[in-house]
């Protein structure tokens, strides 16, 4: 099937919070394409995790409705790879049983598993480190095991929650580029999350911005930086600096706004 | 792109600076050990001097007449016969209580209705002291076994149940998410998220509940039984024996410490994954 991996329509959430009605999103509907790599940015509590956590079928939305793949998103969507900022590397599980997590559920015997783990250590380069428990690893070494984790099943989506977030600026770095490169080999379609404009702008082909409380899409800006990119040095690139612009004219009242309420 | 990140956590050989740093922490160790063994003969000694010459022995007995004791009880086979049938009861009500009270913490941890309707109950059962139920264990399993076993099996029940629950509870849900996305059922997160997490927990109420399992089978030995340490403890205080009584009571102490080391080997195995 050519087309939307992704398709939202009308979505709305809404909640009860401190005994009123809270409305979270608003209406938002959105194709992600195939193969895209798409952002999404907005001010905190805009709703964008929000939608990432319906497409990944945690929270359930009030009305509207979300395919991916061509299949109706009701409970848990098993079809996603899904990473966030928090640490969902299970601390008592060794890199390796880490990493063949997905596939232990899937009940793939454990010879064939254990050479899909080191194929994919190698993908992220974590190689000689399979007998270790994370709290021996650093941060960035924690992120890499996720990602080797959440690309060890082959989910063609992956749904990422400012998974970089805690990391520091170069180590930032090092990951986007890392993830770039997973994401032109391995031909995956990206939803990240993140509320850094640059971050957005050097890794997304698409970046969407929301609006403050309720939560709707505001603006759309096409990232016109030819594949495949180098995030050390987009920045200095003049399309990055058109999109910024852009983006920020879009976004810094959002912001303006929420600082209000 | 290659980042080197192997120096962090340190993968090569040691330097010499953390030679000398763990030199260090074994000779702090030793020292410990060595003060530990000099308390323990100091002790000994001054008990031994004082008795007869401070106290009358009839009442705290001495260090050689207590160990001639164990020495007796040891060498005709009493110790064995007194100690085996206690540490069988211990570890058997261990087992039921500390499997039922994981079951149904786990079950508890998991249905949250049934455990708010059943709060206030087993808030209720817990208050009570387990101690007193021994009289009632007694005329329901006979003067036997049997109703030690229960005795040590209501006690860790409890602490095991108590703390299962809020093992289950405090799992990380972000754990519970992450794993059904990757393709775990049910049975999956409780195997691989929900149990592990736990486990901390549940170690915890094993290692405070062993010894009261032993507490509650002297208990009932005490009450009414024919063999058993507490037994011993309960016919010699009879007989005004301090001998024996000592005797009975070092046993019970160097038991409890030998399984209390056992348990924290196992914590450290088990959780040999925590920071």
């Amino acid at each position: 099937m050519a087309g939307a991996a992704i398709s939202i329509d009308g979505v709305d959430k809404r909640y009860i919070g401190r005994g009123r009605e809270v409305v979270a999103l608003d209406h938002v509907s959105l194709e992600i394409e195939e193969g895209e790599f798409v952002a999404f940015v907005g001010p905190s509590g805009c709703g964008k995790s929000t939608l990432l956590n319906m497409i990944a079928g945690i929270i359930p939305m009030t009305s509207g409705s979300i395919m991916h793949e061509g299949r109706k998103v009701t409970a848990i969507n098993r079809h996603v790879g899904y990473l966030t900022q928090a640490d969902s590397v299970l601390p008592w599980r060794t890199v390796e049983q880490n990493v063949g997590l997905p596939l232990e559920y899937r009940g793939m015997p454990a010879a064939q598993r254990q050479k899909r783990v080191a194929e994919m250590l190698a993908l992220v380069d974590l190689k000689g480190f399979d007998k270790a428990f994370p709290k021996e690893l650093s941060g960035g070494m924690r992120k890499r095991v996720a990602l080797a984790q959440m690309l060890a099943y082959g989910p063609d989506t992956l749904l990422m929650d400012e998974p970089f977030g805690a990391l520091d600026a170069q180590l930032k770095l090092v990951m986007q580029q890392q993830l770039l490169r997973i994401w032109q080999e391995q031909k995956k379609t990206i939803v990240f999350v993140t509320h850094d404009l640059a971050e957005a702008i050097a890794l997304a082909s698409r970046v969407i911005v929301f609006s403050g409380r309720p939560g709707k899409i505001k603006y759309v800006e096409e990232i016109k930086i030819p594949y495949p990119r180098d995030v050390f040095k987009v920045r200095f690139l003049r399309e990055f600096e058109t999109a910024y612009d852009n983006l920020w004219r879009e976004l810094s009242p959002e912001i303006a706004k929420g600082e209000d309420l | 792109m290659q980042v080197d990140e192997s120096a962090a956590v340190g993968t090569g050989a040691p330097s010499r600076a953390v030679r000398d740093f763990e030199a260090g922490l074994v000779r702090r160790k030793v020292m410990v050990y060595v003060c530990q063994a000099v308390f323990g003969i100091v002790f000994l000694a001054f008990w031994q001097w004082a008795s007869g010459r401070l106290i009358d022995p009839f009442f705290v007995s001495s260090p050689s007449a207590v160990f001639g004791k164990l020495y007796t009880w040891l060498m005709n086979g009493e110790l064995y016969r007194h100690l085996s049938i206690t540490l069988y009861a211990t570890a058997i009500g261990f087992i039921i209580g500390s499997t039922i009270g994981f079951a149904m913490g786990l079950l508890f941890g998991k249905f949250a209705f049934l455990a708010e309707v059943l709060d206030p109950y087993i808030t209720a059962l817990y208050s009570i002291p387990k101690l007193a139920l021994a009289p009632l264990f007694i005329i329901w399993f006979g003067i036997g076994i049997e109703s030690k076993i229960a005795v040590s099996a209501s006690i860790v029940f409890f602490v095991v149940f108590l703390n299962t629950f809020s093992g289950v509870r405090e799992v990380n849900p972000i754990y519970i998410h992450a794993t059904q996305i990757m393709g775990a059922s049910q049975w999956g997160v409780m195997r691989t998220v929900i149990i592990p997490s736990a486990t901390a927990w549940v170690i915890t109420g094993l290692k405070v509940s062993v010894p009261y399992a032993l507490v509650g089978t002297v208990i009932g030995e005490f009450m009414s039984s024919n063999r058993g340490i507490g037994f011993i403890i309960a016919q010699a205080t009879g007989l005004f024996d301090t001998n024996s009584v000592f005797a009975g009571i070092i046993i019970l102490a160097v038991v409890g410490a030998i399984i209390n080391s056992i348990l924290k080997a196992t914590e450290g195995w088990l959780l040999r994954w925590r920071a």
